[in-house]
């Protein structure tokens, strides 16, 4: 399902500093008409449906339409994530709804500290198998 | 033909920044996000600079990009002596032992740093029923580095709400190069949007790499990044078959679309001896979507029959004949012999072949109500089936909305799979890659890491300093995002001792800023220089857009190298033409054209992915038997062959010469 972008609700993220569906896609395939200030997708055969731009998009303006070379005409996805959870719409084509709502992380956004609580680098163990957090000692093959 | 060059007399000439650095991580996935965490915790205290460079943005790149709903390798309480049998029943006998025993003991500790870091991971509730991680935390189950017990789908596999997933682990390696940062003084050593086309080699020591160049995706300009050791992890190749899917479909690669083979060719142009390339994966999915199959194979016990209702893996006459032909790995019926089996019914017309939701659903519905009473197990199929549906809104969202567009609700209506077109790659269940060294301690043959060229660096290629991870170390199949994450670690940190064991080198190249420039811009200069011969930019006889680069490359592969057009069959005969088609395909590639950095991008790709396809198809050519049954097979040798087969195949490509030297290396068993 190639994503498109609703001409009314796109403002090509003009109050921030980087276009939001440009930045996420890990494709590069959202582009800015600068003409219009309007995203769009600019690839549509390579997209992935990983909805990475709908999900980031600030204006709600990105949709996904199922690929029409096999997806009938009429369901559609949509995702509002938030901080900790995701809530999902599954419209059916003959109009039948799911909700869902699943946990997406249980620590706030931004707050990893990864060395905390770990152990400093003991360079005297460079070289033996395992990690720098490694304080057992590593299984080995049984003979 | 006449060959072009670029001397900037039609397009403009880019800005350039050198950045030189001490340890280059090439890639943003799993592996890379890996290597970031493990490399500058050993690199900090010693000032040693870390840069890690992405073609996209760290937060979503890679293939965890979408989110996951399982880790699926995960050892908990069971011995990874076990994980080497497993991985070795499922990629047909030959894998290197060591490696993969190295990573099954090492990949629980990330798989802890992410529970740590905030990814939910479900637990088992004290009545016998799942948690999500959410319920788990509020019912004060502990983490799994405390003993926790998570919800097994298989005997590797662990439920996790992985829709952050990839978020979450690039935040730990963001932090972790801001800490770098810290320790250094570098303002910047995290770069996103910047492709990197190709290695060079150091101009004194022509063995080892000292360069990496790429061009940013957003502005005219080209890095060229000097490094004492690399970390590569580029990913492996979707693509490059022609793929079932016809027209906008076809960006729904059951792997990531965006995985373009550059992990194989960067390493190849560098030298580093390539491994198992004859490997590919055809997984069986979803029909049209590529959903995820495992969690209804092995956490709903779905069963997958034709459409007569009779299960393929226990026909005895297809049973019978693949045993007669491919022999005792057919007992194990690992994931190419199923597809194998699945395909005779496909041939003989009892198709479609349906994973069958519906009765899964209803034997569960019924167990429930038992177990619970009506009313309890209708709250507790309720949720099941929400958790169905994550399994696809977490990591194939596409396959909900064709659901959803045909109006199928799994308990009520079957649904289709189908093998997909092949695919290349070694973290998966896939094992193509490139040799590595191994860790010293597990009993291997020295020449897999006492005895390696250029010292006993686990995790190190063929080339001094270069180190590889994820889908591209070969010959180990089904590390998964978790695997990928530790074996990343394990290669950043055999790439610090490298590094401190060669004090005094200094990388140098021989080429000039401006000879780096010009290769990697030629597709500029060959489009802007033709562009106003014909009216319409897109037909012109002087280049090739990297579209049609694209489509030639595929239709070769699937029609000679045997793709979906032959039911996965090939030959010596289909082999030798389709690699002089390809032959002339990578030389029209010296005229490929760009109209826009994002075509830039595409062109280098499918430069790529045309590497990545040769050494598949020369490995292929070069192993006289079908070792993979259900991914591919030589007609002329259909069979399993262990007497003169079981071994590795490996390769080098000398780009310079454009030969290739294949050979085989003994498979050493060591776990009995």
């Amino acid at each position: 399902m190639p994503s498109y972008v609703i001409t009314e609700k796109c403002d090509g993220c003009k109050a921030q500093d980087k276009t939001a569906c440009q930045y996420i896609c890990p494709n590069d395939l959202m582009a800015l008409n600068r003409d219009l200030m309007k995203a769009y997708n600019q690839e549509t055969e390579q997209c992935w449906e990983c909805y990475n731009c709908v999900k980031i998009c600030p204006q709600q303006a990105i949709e996904i339409r199922g690929y029409q070379d096999f997806n009938p005409m009429g369901g559609n996805i949509i995702p509002m994530r938030g901080t900790d959870s995701i809530m999902w719409t599954v419209k059916f084509r003959n109009g039948i709804l799911k909700r869902f709502k699943f946990p997406i992380r249980t620590t706030p956004e931004g707050s990893v500290d990864p060395y905390k609580g770990k152990p400093e680098a003991d360079f005297a163990n460079l070289k033996k198998v395992g990690f720098f957090t490694t304080t057992k000692p590593m299984p080995t093959i049984k003979k | 033909m006449e060959k072009e060059t670029c001397t900037f007399s039609f397009c403009a000439k880019p800005a350039v920044e050198e950045i030189e650095t001490d340890l280059l991580l090439i890639g943003g996935g799993m592996a890379c996000c890996g290597s970031a965490f493990e490399a500058a915790r050993w690199a900090n205290p010693k000032k040693i600079k870390i840069t890690m460079v992405d073609k996209a943005a760290t937060d979503r790149s890679g293939a965890v990009a979408m989110g996951l709903s399982a880790i699926n390798t995960y050892c908990g309480e069971n011995d990874p002596a076990d994980y080497v049998k497993y991985v070795r029943n499922d990629l047909m006998g030959i894998t290197r032992e060591d490696l993969v025993y190295d990573l099954g003991r090492c990949v629980d500790d990330s798989v802890h740093l992410f529970e740590e870091w905030g990814l939910p991971i479900w637990k088992m509730g004290d009545d016998g029923f799942s948690l999500d991680g959410f319920q788990a935390k509020e019912a004060g189950k502990v983490m799994l580095k405390d003993g926790g017990k998570p919800v097994r789908s298989g005997k590797w596999q662990i439920m996790i709400n992985g829709e952050s997933y990839k978020v979450i682990v690039a935040e730990a390696a963001k932090k972790a190069l801001e800490t770098n940062r810290a320790a250094t003084g570098e303002k910047t050593n995290h770069y996103e949007r910047v492709f990197i086309v190709k290695l060079y080699h150091d101009a004194k020591d022509p063995k080892r790499v000292a360069a990496a160049a790429g061009f940013s995706v957003r502005e005219n300009k080209i890095y060229i990044f000097k490094a004492k050791v690399m970390v590569l992890a580029a990913g492996g190749a979707v693509n490059v078959f022609r793929p079932r899917s016809t027209q906008e479909g076809q960006g729904r690669a059951w792997y990531p679309v965006w995985n373009s083979g550059s992990g194989y060719a960067l390493g190849m142009q560098a030298g580093a001896e390539l491994t198992m390339m004859e490997n590919r994966f055809v997984p069986a999915r979803f029909k049209d979507g590529y959903g995820p199959v495992g969690a209804w194979f092995l956490f709903f016990k779905a069963k997958a029959t034709n459409s007569l209702g009779e299960d393929y893996c226990t026909n005895p006459e297809y049973l019978a004949e693949a045993k007669a032909k491919y022999g005792k790995y057919v007992d194990v019926l690992g994931t190419a012999i199923r597809n194998h089996l699945m395909m005779k019914d496909m041939k003989a017309g009892k198709g479609p072949i349906l994973m069958n939701t519906h009765h899964a659903m209803d034997a569960i519905n019924k167990s429930f109500a038992e177990k619970l009473g009506e009313k309890e197990g209708k709250k507790k199929v309720k949720h099941l089936e929400a958790e169905a549906w994550e399994d696809f809104l977490d990591m194939c969202i596409g396959q909900a909305g064709l659901w959803a567009s045909k109006n199928i609700e799994p308990d009520k209506t079957p649904s289709e799979i189908m093998p997909t077109e092949p695919y290349l790659l070694g973290s998966h269940a896939g094992c193509a890659g490139f040799w590595c060294c191994g860790p010293e301690d597990l009993g291997a043959p020295e020449e897999w890491n006492k005895k390696w060229p250029g010292g006993s660096y686990n995790r190190m290629s063929t080339v001094p300093g270069l180190f590889m991870c994820g889908d591209i170390c070969g010959a180990s199949g089904h590390k998964f995002s978790s695997g990928s994450h530790a074996e990343g670690r394990i290669a950043a940190k055999s790439a610090i001792a490298f590094m401190l064991d060669h004090p005094d080198y200094k990388p140098t190249i021989k080429e000039t800023v401006d000879q780096i420039s010009a290769e990697l811009y030629l597709p500029f200069e060959v489009y802007e220089k033709y562009k106003t011969y014909t009216t319409d930019t897109s037909t012109n006889p002087n280049y090739i857009k990297p579209k049609m680069l694209q489509t030639r490359l595929q239709k070769i592969a699937d029609e000679y190298f045997g793709g979906i057009g032959t039911w996965y069959m090939t030959s010596k005969t289909m082999l030798d033409e389709g690699l002089k088609q390809l032959e002339m395909l990578k030389e029209d590639t010296t005229k490929m054209a760009a109209s826009n950095l994002h075509e830039l991008m595409r062109c280098w790709e499918n430069y790529h992915r045309i590497l990545s396809v040769e050494a598949h198809a020369q490995h292929i050519l070069f192993r006289q038997e079908s070792r993979y049954p259900g991914y591919y097979y030589r007609g002329d040798f259909d069979l399993v062959d262990d007497v003169n087969w079981k071994c590795f195949v490996n390769s080098v490509y000398d780009q310079e010469k454009n030969t290739w030297i294949v050979k085989k290396v003994p498979y050493v068993e060591l776990v009995k």
